[in-house]
């Protein structure tokens, strides 16, 4: 299994009474109320050495993402960070390591030929290192900061991504005369090293038009869920449902799954250090009302009934209020996985097996966590559970296309 | 009154089916709905006592296919598809209300083809900017916020009627969907920012106009019933007392005799 360490640069510092003071962390939480920009110098920093920790413990990939206007996570373009990773590893002696930008928010970038350079870029600094994640981005970031339209944004996303990878490999110049993006004459500088381009992925929160889209262009699909393995089956079965319908194989590779995850010497101690972290995450972080990710018209027609009929959401669990529950609530219902690194282990090897992915994102360091801990909780993951997940899969015999191709060696380090 | 029949109008721009309601009797009036949808509602039937009320579904809502907003690109299609529906029904000249988004259209018709509106009524439409008073941005309500920024007479018999949800779960769910769909495909040309330079234009109007505020309206303020007055050169003003952004709702007696007056000049 390949693993990846995942990092939203979350605000670490929140009031108390934050989620009472304000409608929603996105887009409401004021920066003249809240933020520090010498704090968040630090935080960016901190985020950065995070990541390169876990290159240095032997992660496969480093994962960074775009959001805008909130506390939640805010590198709002991850290519200013994958750039530094490319080239700090490169000259560490880290470039076995993946940047997995999941990613850079094309619908919302015009042109998006502008994220086909970037990631050209960081293939090239990388030498070819670069998973392409290419989301459709959350209504408040792509709509309400960003100001696209929201019926427009799957169609702008589904062009963006026909005319990035035409820029990609495209051996002669062209014209894009397309709905939503002209350009006269495209020829794109810089090209990838990855030939013909580098491996994309799908990242989604439980849409079936973009399970639809991955599995009818054989792309990965990454489910990025805040509410653990057990809420994910009902969406991770429907997903391979879908792969069956369209004859697609059950090829683990084809899924990732992100999970927060706490590693201490004991489950106690896992516990006890984590909870005012997790509350932080679930209760300030995650203070987003659903009409926020999805205006109207970001949904389209199907799925907006779906949602009101059959209950869709009950599946994502947005329908959980986060608010009453305690860190305890939230670690029994598995949606952090926290504890010693053998209980650690024996839960997402569950977790991966039950779900059938072959990527694992983790994310360890959330909320409030200080810089200090998450070192070390990523020193302890990387040490005791790392190894033993790499190993997932490995006599399973499937072929992984959806990685660098130079990265696809022998598990463990 | 009886239902409304619906009128399907295969028009060649954007290969769009225009689905038209069409009730009463009388001398045409073409009414354009609101962002919530369309609503046979007790204005219309009002309406329809004294004339031919023709109600289009904006494209996506009503009785339309509701991916038809995919193939309408742009706010200058909408307009010309509503001059060809215009054109299949035979009214070369004929009086237009509109509410609120469907306010905002009337404009756009007018100012685009100004022979072909005779006379308009404007309730609380939006269209139009100011940096003083912005319009509240409604797409980014939760539905309690939303209601509460559309009405201030909530004891109305047609607000009460548009506040009463099917039962059943499926109607229900389908009403929801409709309701949400609905301002997407509205806001299609109104997102992010409702001004599309209908400012620059509104000089072309010619038609006399009747433009009527709710007193109350938490959507967009009433001060902007000057900002229209001013751009349309026929024009004038009725406030109406104990009303929000949907006073042919909230005050329906008051607003009938006003509308159905101008109408019969």
């Amino acid at each position: 299994m390949k693993v990846t360490s995942f990092h939203f640069m979350p605000y670490r510092d929140l009031p108390d009474d934050f989620d009472k003071r304000y409608d929603s962390a996105w887009v409401d939480a004021p920066w003249w109320e809240l933020g520090d920009a010498t704090k968040v110098g630090d935080y960016y920093n901190w985020s950065l050495d995070e990541l390169m920790h876990a290159a240095k413990m032997g992660f496969d990939g480093l994962g960074t993402n775009e959001h805008h206007q909130n506390v939640y996570g805010f590198m709002c373009n991850p290519n200013l960070f994958g750039a530094a990773l490319a080239k700090m590893t490169r000259d560490q002696g880290m470039d076995d390591v993946a940047l997995v930008q999941l990613g850079a928010t094309v619908s919302s970038t015009s042109p998006p030929i502008r994220i086909a350079e970037e990631y050209a870029v960081l293939d090239c600094i990388s030498g070819g290192r670069l998973v392409a994640g290419l989301p459709l981005g959350l209504g408040c970031d792509a709509d309400i900061s960003y100001g696209v339209t929201p019926i427009e944004q799957r169609e702008r996303w589904r062009e963006a991504i026909d005319l990035m990878v035409k820029a990609w490999t495209a051996d002669e110049f062209f014209a894009w005369n397309g709905k939503y993006f002209q350009l006269p004459k495209v020829n794109l500088w810089p090209r990838p090293v990855q030939d013909p381009h580098p491996p994309m992925l799908i990242p989604g929160a439980a849409s079936s038009s973009t399970w639809d889209y991955c599995h009818d262009r054989d792309l990965p699909y990454a489910y990025l869920s805040y509410f653990g393995g057990k809420s994910a089956e009902n969406v991770m079965d429907r997903f391979w449902d879908r792969a069956s319908a369209k004859d697609k194989d059950s090829n683990p590779y084809r899924a990732s799954m992100l999970q927060l995850v706490g590693v201490a010497e004991t489950d106690e101690q896992a516990h006890e250090l984590y909870a005012p972290h997790i509350e932080h995450f679930y209760h300030k972080a995650l203070h987003l009302p659903l009409h926020y990710l999805a205006p109207p018209g970001y949904s389209d027609y199907k799925s907006l009934v779906n949602l009101f009929s059959s209950g869709m959401l009950k599946y994502m669990d947005y329908t959980v209020d986060l608010k009453p529950l305690k860190a305890k609530d939230m670690a029994d219902e598995g949606f952090v996985v926290l504890g010693s690194p053998a209980t650690v282990r024996e839960q997402l090897e569950h977790m991966v097996r039950r779900l059938n992915v072959g990527h694992l994102m983790v994310v360890l360091q959330f909320g409030s966590m200080p810089h200090q801990q998450a070192m070390d909780n990523i020193e302890m993951f990387g040490r005791e559970v790392l190894p033993h997940l790499q190993t997932i899969w490995q006599d399973d015999g499937w072929e992984n296309p959806w990685w660098p191709k130079r990265l696809n060696k022998a598990p463990v380090r | 009154m009886d239902a409304p029949t619906v009128e399907t109008i295969q028009i060649r721009h954007c290969n769009f089916e225009a689905k038209v309601k069409v009730g009463g009797a009388g001398s045409p009036v073409v009414y354009l709905h609101t962002a919530g949808g369309p609503r046979w509602d007790a204005f219309l039937d009002a309406l329809s006592e004294h004339h031919t009320v023709y109600a289009p579904d904006h494209p996506g809502t009503g009785d339309t296919a509701r991916d038809s907003i995919y193939d309408i690109r742009s706010l200058w299609d909408l307009v010309l598809i509503y001059d060809e529906i215009l054109d299949a029904l035979g009214l070369d000249s004929v009086p237009v209300v509109g509410s609120s988004f469907g306010g905002m259209i009337a404009c756009e018709v007018a100012a685009h083809r100004p022979e072909r509106v005779s006379r308009m009524v404007l309730l609380d439409p939006i269209g139009l900017w100011r940096e003083d008073t912005p319009v509240t941005p409604y797409m980014l309500l939760p539905q309690d916020k939303l209601v509460a920024t559309l009405f201030s007479n909530f004891e109305a018999k047609p607000v009460q009627d548009f506040l009463t949800l099917p039962t059943d779960p499926q109607e229900l769910a389908l009403a929801m969907a409709d309701s949400v769909w609905a301002l997407g495909a509205t806001g299609k040309f109104v997102w992010p920012i409702p001004d599309k330079g209908l400012a620059g234009r509104m000089h072309r109007i010619t038609a006399p106009t009747l433009i009527i505020w709710g007193e109350d309206d938490a959507l967009i303020s009433s001060v902007y019933a000057d900002d229209f007055a001013s751009g349309i050169a026929d024009s004038r003003i009725e406030i109406i007392k104990g009303a929000g952004h949907v006073p042919q709702w909230e005050q329906l007696d008051t607003v009938r005799p006003l509308v159905l007056d101008f109408l019969a000049r």
